[in-house]
């Protein structure tokens, strides 16, 4: 219900008696920790979020708590806030900076006539970071105390920039209310009663920034008809707001505009609190079909299937999301809005109950196979990498410097001009020597396919070349309605009796082959006979090709003009 | 329905024993760790790479980069909805195509370099002819793969099993290529046949979404990114993880992942706005590339080796070298 009403709010429709559960919900908590008790949402995340932060979140509300919190369980919540992983890591870091031993100092300093509650400078978090991470250098800890100022957990304590600099700068970390795990993204209408509560507020330190002013001036056209009720809501806040000690207030302005500095960042900045595109869709696909995740499966589908989407909608007043709220509201409401009847929940399980059964006997099967499987030692496949990187680390530009030149780095396309020269008296001995490497290396380069094509002609067994690469011309570009045609082609062209390029390949192969023609003729048809082609090229043939007089005249020729050329250089240099 | 439930707990079990035992198989052949066969390979070169050209021309989000195999051309897509296709050596812009929706998620060029694709959040996939290749592998948020027939717009073969978001794929590159791994935000790898469209190996470990996979060079192995902030090597013929890049100092998800060309560079993107260039043989981190000012959101080496295409969030393109 109070989902719903959330995403009609940002659709900016008519104000309905539904409002009013807003409100409700803003007067009802009267208690110490309410100034953002305006949002539903944010109260349950906040009150079923992990441990640690628990002291000092707001009051539980039974109203509040009660019918959503097994829900959200079953959902996963990684997939609610964006980033959730990474907010997750941010936070144990910041515990661990926080520590009363081996954390930062934090301190409350004198300045002027007033005086600045726990603070710590940039330097000193820093110095911590330096001292207590695995970071190369200064760049790495400064860098990646910014990131997490970025999200909001560590905050400048006047300016909106949620940036830190090394020096003696006063931060202050934030508070795990406002912590972006326990947030979905906040709505423009929460914004709109901060930034009201700001202007009625009338301190210079709580005076809006020029585009805070601009945003204010846009929420109000925007929110017109509402704009009585979310002064309410801010004249509200205010009152709780007054009853608090004046430090606490004082930390808590900082905090609370640090949090917007995060969802709504001043211009310039990156807002950190978004999303991947791609994963925006996912949560949404996650609540609209009824399939579950298998790994948090058996749970979420014991869930009622009525919840799932209700929350689906509270997304969906995400600001970014609006347009699609408009096609998920189309879509999908009569399924999501009305609860289910018994039966139709119970028809549904069974349902999902079959397709379980059937995918448990298929991972079984699976592993089965699996297990049966041949594999390499570990310390086999490491050797195969390091002699892989030593053969190919010459050829590698990150590694080696490029002949003549890398062309993004001195601007001169000279090396690809030379590597497209069809002329093969130019070309250079790294190029040939990497054609002896595998046959799949030589047929790469087109002059070394080249070459290998004059030579199979020379030894009148250009047949097996030309097969291989009608295979592969069948199974990646042909279109599917001219592979049967293809296929017959082929095997008339290569298999059958008399055929002008007869392969040669053994009667099991060939057995295996026709009966795939006589099944269905696929792109894969030619599978078994095309391995076994190439094989024996590679056995016979390239390792002929290798020996050849051609070859070896190349890999030389090629040798010695670079070492003259080394040599030239040398004389130069003495 | 008690009947049926009960066998579903057994097989719940079964399926577990023999996980179990798969496990305890593998860790067999686990005899020695890369870092430990790799020690005595020299250490790096030290490196001069730098951001060599800036592309500049988005409104939006850069969500996906390809390079073309002439080694020189680049296409990508944005938030703004343009396809741009770059000569990125001149950093000019030679098309600038207009999408139907905005949110075009990736692109990709064809081996022949005539043909762009793009497919975006209106679930269409469409084609740019610049000429024609025939077919074409796809990723998607419906948790399938699919190959397609591109003359005549039909799927041939759907790869289904993953239970979430189907986040990346890449074909393996021996030329054959018979496999290609996929990545999904249910924390898994897959590798797939694409005959028989079924998966014949999955690599868990990872503690979130998987974004990225590429294949090593020799296609023995591949590399994935995870949202854990970590990139993991798993091998195929080891069936097994065999190496972890990670940093207690890294703890922003990982977007996009490729290898130089020898393999012993890994190029990882973050959303920390870096690019970390890990050595692959030794575990450690070589040095980071800082330059981009919001999320890296693609990255990929381009086809001779020379250079790193990076794509972010900041509207920019970058070349590496």
């Amino acid at each position: 219900m109070a989902a719903r009403t959330r995403a009609s709010l940002a659709d900016n429709d008519s104000i309905g008696d539904q409002l009013a559960v807003d409100m409700v919900c803003v007067i009802a908590p009267p208690t110490t920790y309410t100034i953002m008790a305006v949002d539903i949402d944010e109260q349950i995340a906040l009150n079923e979020s992990i441990g640690t932060n628990a002291s000092s979140g707001p009051p539980t509300n039974d109203f509040l708590v009660h019918p959503s919190t097994d829900l959200m369980e079953g959902i996963n919540r990684d997939y609610e806030i964006p980033n959730f992983c990474t907010y997750k890591k941010i936070e144990l870091l910041l515990e661990r900076m926080q520590d009363e031993n081996t954390g930062l100092p934090i301190k409350s300093v004198k300045s002027f006539m007033s005086k600045i509650p726990s603070v710590f400078t940039g330097g000193d978090l820093i110095q911590w970071i330096l001292k207590t991470l695995d970071v190369d250098d200064t760049t790495d800890a400064l860098h990646l105390a910014n990131l997490m100022s970025s999200c909001g957990y560590i905050l400048p304590i006047e300016d909106h920039v949620l940036t830190v600099k090394n020096d003696g700068t006063f931060y202050r970390f934030q508070t795990p209310y406002f912590w972006p795990s326990n947030h979905g993204e906040p709505d423009n209408i929460d914004y709109a009663v901060y930034l009201c509560k700001r202007t009625m507020q009338n301190k210079t330190r709580l005076e809006l920034a020029d585009y805070e002013a601009e945003n204010l001036a846009r929420l109000q056209k925007l929110f017109a008809r509402k704009w009585e009720l979310i002064y309410m809501q801010a004249e509200a806040q205010i009152k709780v707001d007054k009853k608090r000690d004046k430090v606490e207030r004082n930390v808590l302005d900082s905090q609370e505009r640090a949090f917007w500095d995060v969802y709504r960042p001043a211009p310039g900045c990156a807002n950190m609190s978004e999303q991947d595109v791609k994963k925006l869709m996912r949560r949404k696909a996650s609540f609209l079909s009824s399939q579950p995740l298998l790994g948090n499966q058996r749970k979420s589908s014991t869930a009622s299937s009525s919840t799932a989407p209700a929350s689906a909608l509270a997304f969906a007043a995400n600001k970014n999301l609006i347009t699609m709220t408009v096609g998920l509201l189309a879509t999908g409401p009569a399924a999501t809005t009305n609860a289910p009847s018994q039966s139709q929940t119970g028809s549904l399980r069974e349902c999902d109950e079959t397709a379980l059964i059937d995918q448990l006997c298929h991972e079984i099967e699976f592993l089965k196979h699996r297990i049966d499987r041949r594999c390499l030692r570990t310390s086999k496949v490491c050797e195969n990498y390091v002699s892989y990187y030593e053969q190919y680390a010459e050829f590698d530009p990150f590694l080696t410097t490029c002949e003549p030149s890398n062309p993004w780095i001195v601007d001169s396309i000279e090396l690809w001009d030379l590597e497209k020269l069809g002329n093969v008296k130019e070309i250079s001995s790294r190029r040939v020597k990497r054609w002896s490497f595998s046959i799949n290396e030589l047929l790469k380069d087109p002059i070394g396919r080249d070459l290998f094509w004059k030579f199979l002609d020379k030894e009148y067994s250009s047949e097996n070349l030309r097969f291989y690469e009608a295979c592969i011309q069948l199974r990646f570009h042909t279109p599917q309605q001219d592979v049967l045609k293809r296929v017959h082609d082929i095997y008339n062209e290569f298999l059958s009796p008399g055929a002008y390029y007869s392969i040669n390949i053994d009667q099991r192969v060939m057995n295996l082959t026709k009966n795939n023609m006589t099944h269905l003729p696929s792109r894969y048809t030619f599978d078994e006979a095309q391995d076994h082609i190439f094989n024996l090229m590679n056995r016979d043939t390239y390792a002929r090709f290798l020996r050849s007089e051609a070859y070896k005249e190349l890999i030389l020729g090629g040798k010695k003009k670079v070492s003259n050329d080394f040599d030239d250089k040398k004389q130069k240099k003495t | 329905m008690s009947i049926i439930t009960e066998s579903l707990d057994d097989l719940v079990r079964e399926a577990e024993i023999l996980k179990t035992r798969l496990e305890e198989e593998r860790a067999k052949f686990n005899d020695m760790e890369l870092t430990i066969v790799a020690e005595n390979l020299d250490p790096l070169p030290p490196f001069s790479t730098k951001s060599r050209r800036i592309l500049k021309g988005h409104q939006g989000k850069v969500l996906a980069i390809d390079w073309s195999y002439d080694k020189r051309h680049m296409v990508s897509t944005s938030q703004d909805g343009k396809l741009i296709l770059w000569d990125a050596f001149t950093t000019n812009k030679e098309h600038v195509i207009t999408m139907s929706t905005t949110w075009v998620l990736a692109c990709a060029y064809s081996p022949s370099a005539t043909t762009v694709a793009c497919g975006g959040l209106d679930n269409k996939l469409t084609l740019y002819s610049l000429n024609m290749d025939d077919d074409l592998l796809t990723a998607s948020g419906d948790s399938t793969a699919k190959l397609w027939d591109v003359e005549s717009s039909t799927p041939i073969q759907t790869f289904q099993g993953h239970q979430a978001d189907v986040m990346s794929i890449d074909i393996s590159p021996s030329e054959a290529g018979n496999i290609f791994v996929s990545a999904s935000a249910d924390h898994i790898s897959m590798v797939w046949d694409i005959r028989t469209g079924s998966y014949v190996q999955t690599f868990e470990g990872h503690e979130s979404d998987v974004n990225a996979v590429r294949f090593y060079p020799s296609g023995d192995a591949f590399v994935s990114a995870s949202d854990d902030a970590t990139c993991r090597l798993f091998d195929l013929r080891a069936d097994r993880q065999v190496a972890i890049y990670k940093k207690e100092s890294i703890i922003f998800s990982c977007n996009a992942v490729d290898f130089s060309l020898s393999g012993r560079l890994l190029f990882a993107g973050y959303s920390d706005y870096c690019v970390n260039v890990w050595d692959t043989l030794k575990g450690s981190r070589a040095v980071t590339l800082y330059g981009h000012e919001n999320r890296v959101s693609s990255l990929q080496v381009s086809p001779d080796g020379t250079a790193l295409g990076t794509g972010s969030w900041d509207a920019t393109i970058r070349v590496w070298a």
